[in-house]
């Protein structure tokens, strides 16, 4: 499991995402998909850097299958952003860090 | 400022090679890769064309192997994009994203990426239905019909590897016979699930939130008709990473590096190798084959080099 990043789950994903204080970005992953492992590192580096402003969690779409569906995921690695309950921010593909933060500063 | 003997551009195939041949030389070698060491070939789910691993390997696991033997010859590899190469004095400057890497010579491994149609419909519903990552994504259509678009090795290994999750599969091909290797051609039309239409062109991507149709267009007589699909894996071809290079190394029309007999561009002091080059039928054995060429070739430069004066303020 990536370093400082915490596993969501169908179950947990309320709880934890949804009723969130901080804003929660998503990764929604699985263990065959090399372009998931691709973004872990950036992801990792977010964890530290936003520590304070944002939660990080992976979400593994093999183990659970509702909440991906809820949100039509039809492709890995896709990060959603979460604030409020609301989602404010889908990437979808292994993009650099820069472009990933990019996305998502603006709703910190 | 501290600088390299050779910065290698990709952590791929390539890369990663040129890097075991340049350590062993004893150059200070910079690898730089903007994503995970391993590259494109990690989208694959398995490879077994590649000497030397008779049962086959899966590309995460070959790729490891590839990194630790270029490390173990003392090879650095840095995360990093690369955006620009420029000459200053004795040097060239590497210029990423979060620094610049001065070396003596610089090898361009930067492999390619997926080619796509280029119909607006596409690009809507990328990730809502439109993919070009099978092992990515193929486990999002357990029981659905999906269309596979291509001839190529490629589109071949994605469009078996698929059947392992979908209902019906059919494979949309603009000739009306494959480029791929004859192995893989038996296995496509020895499919009961695998439906070829040839002679064939998508037209158009149907479908707002997700992916609902395509209409394809019959080469030979023009005829459309539009099939009911939940997905499309386009498969077509490779396009070279070569725009930070555009302006600065000959290029053919693809993109493509242009390189001769030693892996020279047309810059003294780059090479190229793999399958951002002219010269690479994007195999991951043709990729290490080009790279020990570049790797031998700027061994041999940098020993006909002066020795880089430290860079004046």
């Amino acid at each position: 499991m990536a370093e400082g990043i915490e596993n969501v789950s169908d179950d947990s994903f309320e709880e934890e995402v949804l009723k969130n204080e901080l804003p929660v970005l998503v990764d929604f992953w699985a263990e065959w998909c090399a372009p998931c492992h691709i973004i872990t590192p950036s992801l990792e580096n977010m964890s530290k850097t936003y520590k304070e402003k944002m939660k990080i969690v992976k979400f593994n779409v093999d183990e659970n299958p509702r909440i991906p569906a809820n949100y039509g995921i039809m492709s890995i690695p896709t990060l959603l952003l979460f604030k409020g309950g609301e989602l404010k921010e889908t990437i979808i593909g292994a993009l650099p860090q820069n472009k990933i933060e990019e996305a998502i500063v603006k709703h910190l | 400022m501290d600088h390299s003997d050779v910065v290698i551009i990709g952590a791929g195939p390539a890369g990663l090679a040129a890097a075991v041949y340049t350590g062993r030389s004893r150059l200070k070698t910079l690898v730089l890769e903007k994503g995970m060491p391993g590259g494109q070939i990690l989208m694959t789910d398995w490879v077994e064309n590649y000497p030397g691993f008779p049962e086959g390997v899966v590309p995460f696991e070959l790729m490891e192997k590839f990194r630790k033997q270029a490390e173990k010859f003392g090879a650095k590899i840095e995360s990093d994009e690369v955006k620009e190469i420029k000459k200053e004095g004795d040097l060239w400057h590497v210029v990423g994203n979060k620094g610049t890497y001065l070396a003596r010579a610089v090898i361009i491994a930067t492999g390619s990426n997926y080619r796509r149609l280029g119909l607006p419909s596409e690009a809507k519903l990328i990730g809502k239905g439109v993919s070009y990552c099978a092992t990515c994504d193929g486990a999002f259509f357990r029981d659905k019909d999906i269309a596979v678009v291509g001839g190529g090795d490629n589109a071949l290994t994605e469009a078996l590897f698929l059947t392992k999750f979908c209902r019906s599969l059919k494979l949309v091909h603009r000739r009306d016979q494959f480029r791929g290797v004859k192995i893989l051609q038996e296995r496509i039309l020895a499919n009961e699930k695998i439906e070829v239409l040839w002679n064939s062109v998508v037209e158009e991507v149907g479908g707002e939130q997700r992916v609902e149709s395509i209409t394809i267009r019959n080469v030979k007589d023009n005829k459309t008709s539009t099939l009911k699909i939940d997905g499309l894996f386009v498969s077509i071809g490779m396009d070279p990473n070569t725009d930070f290079v555009k302006g600065f190394l000959e290029l053919n029309e693809w993109g493509e590096i242009k390189v001769r007999k030693n892996m020279e561009t047309s810059q003294e002091g780059i090479f190229a190798a793999g399958d951002a080059t002219d010269a690479c039928p994007e195999q991951i054995a043709t990729a290490v084959g080009t790279a020990v060429s570049a790797a031998l070739a700027v061994d041999e430069y940098l020993s006909d080099y002066p020795a880089a004066k430290p860079p004046t303020k």
